[in-house]
């Protein structure tokens, strides 16, 4: 037994130096593609990634699904096999990350849009189909909505839609969400309850005057157990509306186009999220999707530029383009002819920190 | 007398009653992840004549693997079988009803044997998950059309199929022999099976060599004072402690200090291996504890060095104790998903990884990605990845109670 003991320790001691000595092997070159960022952007770049792999001789990327912020943060780290080339975000970048990869030596940034997503907010589907504006869906889902006076506040009372806007049915207002670490959060908040929130004059003139305030109104969602939490899973809460009719729940549009059977979109601004009012701009709760690449990448990491090119190929992001299949709402013909002519000539972003 | 009695029964009855509840809800979370992910160990397939033409893979006289249209071939084959299709828009619904892996199927059958070009071969080849999702009834052909993802000339195609016998319900191979991919019907586990045995075998080869000999050390040698007694509380404090944080901790050293590759399989044995220590010293020392002082006293009395008692006499008999413990906290480092989020293993790996740095993922985070995942047919695989997870689980907990009761010695 001591025997076997010491052997074991031994191989253990061997293994553990053999291992760290072939990983500095692996770092010194990397033979795949290494893609950060978005969970939203997530199922589109993935499909992306794996039709890549299995049509041309090069591997299959690697995609970590770790937020847009995340993603922005560990692509602006550094230039270098060790750091991402590629990072999708569900926002285009900010100002202050430009100048955080400026100062890693992270300077020519490609900047891709790659379409749109819709974000829906809908109940099951034998429930009443309803007709509403943004300026509902800030009253009803506000922690605050304005009072009688101008400038004042009250906390949100409302707890059926009628009391709302007297047009719409006498039911409880029950939504499901994601949680705030959520890009779709982030954007409801911002392109439909800051929509509804600018109705209010006095509020829409404190952008100018008070920034922070008014943010501070237009963006938090009410605490009181009306707007509900459901997580990250888009699946569990279309779940969830089946099982009662009288919620709603706020998603992607892939989640609706994949369940049309079991859920439906409300009319925002009366327009219903479907493919084509998307598309076009109509529906007005949609955001463009992005990812960014590192020029400095490309034609060191294998296999790069040939992603960047199966991803801005007519192929995926077309009319009738795999990724229309999977959801992703594509731009305009000129828009998309643009950009991938930008993704061939590696045009970088422009508004690098000087 | 007789209150006493009762108070006996009450605990008797009150204990029961809590048993019942534990193995009604056991019942119902199986019974449930039965029902829903039973169905996808099987998948459909079509049956198709595909012409592998010369002509088409091999333009100039050269076959090109990577660049040849296995789509078109595909897309012919189908048409022969259904001759009746002719609009555009038609054949485009057509072409949905097989799935995009039935092209990769063609090619990597002329990678194997390039003397095929030319002829023609039979196959089957998988459906698209959404004809899958029909065939097994989680899609109501009943409803309206608009209602849901497939047309009526669709159901119509496959009815006609499946009365040619060319469309049939098999095992699903592609489940076991797969790595991830986007296509549901593609999908398979063995790159994060694989992934999680990487991890486990890193974290046995450290956790159980340095969990023993912490637990001798401490056990035999370590005088008791102040601080063997602050090293006990900690290693119980460190078993408690929320596995995220592991994850937290193995991101700022291994990653951040020591640049090891990031979603490695290396990294995630070693925090692992960081999460198990502790479960390991306690079950060791526990099983050291359990053998007799007569053992050691007679080694002693016949003169052996404290460190052949321990070596000679005590490690054997505490072994199998030894062995629960680490199998127990193998198959609680097999279950983990939490430390994983930190070092990047939530990542879509498709090639299954060959080596401990290759990138990886695990079972646990491969359900997660899944279950995540928009595509329906990935709801029943998520329920089919966890019944393999528990089926993993309770074969290593089966092993550990086996071991037990064989090697285990009464005094």
């Amino acid at each position: 037994m001591c025997n076997t003991s010491k052997a074991a320790v031994l191989t253990a001691i061997a293994t553990l130096g053999l291992t760290l000595s072939a990983s500095a092997f692996a770092q010194a070159g990397r033979d795949y593609v290494y893609v950060v960022g978005s969970s939203t952007v997530y199922p589109f770049a993935t499909v992306v990634a794996e039709r890549f792999g299995r049509s041309s001789e090069f591997k299959t990327p690697k995609i970590e699904s770790t937020g847009s912020g995340g993603g922005l943060k560990l692509f602006c780290d550094g230039v270098g096999v060790d750091y991402p080339d590629v990072t999708n975000s569900s926002r285009a970048i900010k100002q202050s990350e430009v100048d955080s990869c400026a100062a890693n030596g992270v300077t020519e940034i490609i900047e891709v849009k790659i379409g749109y997503d819709g974000i829906v907010f809908a109940n099951a589907i034998g429930a009443e189909t309803m007709q509403l504006s943004r300026a509902d869906l800030f009253l009803a889902l506000a922690k605050e909505v304005p009072g009688e006076a101008d400038g004042e506040l009250v906390e949100n009372p409302f707890t059926t839609w009628s009391e709302v806007n007297p047009d719409l049915p006498a039911i409880r207002i029950e939504v499901l969400g994601p949680p705030p670490t959520s890009g779709t959060r982030d954007a409801f908040v911002e392109l439909a309850m800051e929509g509804g929130c600018k109705a209010t004059p006095w509020i829409a003139a404190l952008k100018n005057t008070d920034k922070n305030r008014y943010k501070a109104i237009c963006h938090t969602i009410r605490e009181d157990g009306v707007f509900v939490e459901a997580g990250e899973n888009d699946n569990l809460i279309v779940q969830k509306l089946q099982a009662n009719p009288n919620a709603f729940g706020i998603f992607g549009f892939s989640f609706l186009d994949q369940n049309i059977e079991k859920v439906k979109g409300s009319l925002v601004d009366g327009v219903a999220p479907t493919f084509d009012a998307i598309a076009d701009g109509a529906y007005p709760v949609s955001r463009p999707l992005y990812f960014y690449a590192k020029k400095a990448h490309v034609d060191v990491i294998p296999g790069l530029r040939g992603f960047l090119r199966e991803f801005t190929s007519e192929r995926a992001w077309g009319e009738e383009g795999y990724l229309s299949d999977r959801g992703l709402i594509p731009m305009p013909d000129e828009e998309r002819r643009d950009v991938a002519a930008a993704v061939r000539d590696l045009r970088p972003l422009s508004m690098a920190a000087e | 007398m007789p209150r006493r009695r009762r108070r006996e029964f009450t605990f008797r009855l009150l204990g029961m009653i809590a048993t019942g509840i534990g193995i009604v809800f056991l019942g119902v979370f199986f019974s449930s992840l039965v029902a829903q992910g039973a169905s996808a160990f099987k998948q459909t397939y079509l049956q198709l004549d595909i012409e592998l033409n010369e002509d088409v893979l091999a333009p100039g006289g050269q076959l090109d693997l990577a660049y040849a249209d296995f789509d078109s071939l595909v897309r012919t084959a189908l048409r022969k079988e259904l001759p009746e299709v002719s609009s555009r828009q038609d054949r485009r619904a057509l072409y949905r009803i097989v799935s995009v892996g039935a092209a990769y199927q063609v090619r990597d059958l002329l990678e194997e044997n390039p003397g095929l070009l030319g002829t023609t071969q039979t196959l089957w080849v998988p459906a698209s998950s959404t004809i899958d999702m029909l065939i097994k009834g989680n899609i109501d052909a009943n409803l309206e059309e608009a209602l849901r993802p497939v047309s009526d000339r669709q159901i119509a195609w496959v009815e006609s199929l499946r009365a040619a016998g060319r469309l049939e319900t098999r095992f699903n191979k592609a489940l076991f022999t797969n790595g991830d991919s986007r296509e549901p019907e593609l999908a398979g586990i063995k790159g994060a099976v694989m992934g999680s045995l990487y991890m486990l075998m890193v974290t046995l080869v450290l956790s159980f060599p340095i969990g023993v000999a912490a637990a001798i050390y401490l056990e035999e040698f370590a005088p008791r004072n102040r601080w063997s007694d602050l090293i006990e509380v900690n290693i119980n404090n460190l078993a408690a402690v929320p596995s995220i944080v592991f994850g937290l901790l193995g991101l700022a050293v291994f990653i951040n200090w020591a640049a090891l590759p990031r979603s490695a399989p290396l990294v995630g044995g070693l925090v692992l291996t960081l999460l198990t220590l502790p479960v390991i010293i306690i079950a060791s020392r526990a099983s050291i504890k359990a053998v007799p002082p007569s053992i050691r006293e007679a080694a002693l009395g016949l003169g052996a060095s404290q460190t052949q008692v321990v070596f000679h006499h005590v490690l054997p008999l505490a072994m199998p104790g030894m062995l629960t413990g680490a199998i127990i906290g193998m198959s609680r480092a097999l279950g983990e998903s939490a430390p994983l989020l930190m070092i990047g293993m939530i990542a879509f790996i498709v090639d299954v990884p060959g080596s401990l740095t290759d990138p990886a993922t695990a079972l646990p985070v491969q359900i997660f990605l899944w279950a995540d995942s928009p595509e329906r047919a990935f709801a029943e695989r998520t329920s089919a990845a966890i019944i393999v997870l528990l089926g993993f689980l309770l074969v290593m907990n089966l092993a550990a109670v086996i071991l037990r009761k064989r090697m285990e010695r009464k005094w």
